[in-house]
């Protein structure tokens, strides 16, 4: 068992140890989905969602089922979310088919974002119980919203501005990533 | 079906289509754990080993997998050389199974690996997907390795922990940090797209010379 404060597991994964920015989790959607910041918001909201629900499944799974055969967890926190996405991409198509048709390949691609399954791993590891799990899961999925929204914002006004040819592209994204990344180093040792 | 030659198979994954640095495939590893040169090639190895394990399984079973549930069932084998792979480390390499951590359980979602699966090998015979992993595995170590020399190099001063620039080298830390991740494919991608334009305005000069 793990014995932080619920304050200090939301803080340090939202900002601190943000997933996108310091660990370098969920960069598909990151560097896909950042070039309008209400696609980019409405992403961090799905993944919000889909980080809570895993986070569930995953205490569920550890607390009931993994301790007898630990050698399973990877596999079976893999089906378990596939499944949920599976889940949640219906519903999504069902209550908003226009959000779906933004959100395009990255809703099911959601499986394979390592921030979803980072996040049942490091709670797994911390040996975090039923409440600090969820407060990590919405503390990560604010951190990536957070990122994913800031990232879209600078490349709205990147699109305007006269970019050599050179830049125009990934390499660009990634050193803006780095800077902010930067930025975020700011918030090391606050806790 | 495609027509390419075995060979072209091969050497297709090593730099035309290079994993991470044109495809921006398996971004997270490739960022996350290339601090030191040493982690960059356990990381390969790893991911080298999956790769090549489940595109042979995969295309030795492509008739046995319906078509509707094919990429849970990549997924499945996927997580099973991974689940073997991460035993192995944490026998045979503990020190590096201990400094990868999580990443290594990571290996699964490696967008990389199911896209070798989807593309390629759920159509070709055993050979050929044995080739075509051997040399995306190959290409991805090349990235892998070059971004954790750069940073190695520049971060610490060293390369896979032998000092190279003698002791009144100041490192710049940020190359180890998060931060330099972002930077050093940054400056990586930028540098391959100036070579690009310059390749191109070549041929094309050359073709308006010719004409």
């Amino acid at each position: 068992m793990n014995d932080q404060t619920l304050f200090s597991i939301f803080f340090s994964a939202m900002v601190v140890n943000n997933f996108t920015l310091a660990m370098f989790l969920g960069l598909c959607p990151f560097m896909g989905v950042s070039a309008r910041v209400e696609t980019a918001l409405r992403m961090g909201l799905a993944n919000i969602f889909v980080l809570v629900l895993t986070s569930l499944a995953a205490w569920f799974l550890n607390s009931f089922i993994l301790e007898a055969v630990p050698y399973l967890r990877i596999i079976s926190f893999i089906i378990v979310i596939a499944s949920l996405v599976q889940i949640v991409e219906m519903v999504v198509k069902k209550i908003s088919p226009a959000l779906f048709r933004q959100l395009g390949i990255f809703l099911p691609l959601m499986t394979t974002n390592c921030a979803i399954l980072g996040l049942a791993i490091f709670q797994t590891n911390r040996g975090y119980g039923f409440m600090q799990g969820i407060t990590f899961a919405v503390g990560a999925g604010l951190g990536l919203t957070l990122a994913l929204v800031l990232m879209a914002s600078i490349r709205e006004s990147v699109e305007l501005s006269d970019v050599p040819n050179v830049a125009k592209g990934t390499g660009l994204v990634l050193i803006i990533a780095g800077t902010l990344s930067m930025a975020f180093m700011g918030f090391a040792g606050l806790l | 079906m495609r027509t390419t030659t075995p060979s072209q198979d091969f050497i297709r994954g090593i730099w035309n289509e290079n994993p991470v640095l044109i495809q921006m495939l398996g971004l997270c590893p490739a960022l996350a754990v290339t601090n030191s040169v040493a982690n960059a090639l356990a990381m390969s190895a790893a991911t080298f080993f999956v790769i090549c394990c489940s595109s042979v399984l995969v295309s030795a079973f492509k008739r046995f997998i319906p078509n509707e549930v094919r990429i849970s069932a990549y997924i499945l084998v996927i997580a099973t050389f991974v689940t073997l792979a991460d035993m192995m480390l944490q026998a045979y390499a503990p020190a590096q199974h201990k400094e990868l951590g999580a990443f290594i359980a990571l290996i699964v979602v490696n967008c990389m690996i199911l896209g070798r699966q989807e593309a390629f090998s759920a159509k070709n015979n055993v050979f050929r997907s044995l080739l075509d992993a051997i040399g995306t595995g190959i290409g991805f170590t090349i990235a892998l390795v070059m971004m954790g020399g750069f940073r190695e190099l520049l971060g610490t001063g060293s390369f896979l922990g032998v000092s190279v620039f003698g002791p009144n080298f100041e490192p710049w830390v940020i190359m180890v940090l998060p931060a330099g991740g972002f930077l050093t494919l940054g400056f990586i991608l930028l540098a391959m797209g100036y070579f690009e334009q310059r390749k191109k305005a070549k041929t094309a000069l050359t073709a308006e010379a010719s004409s």
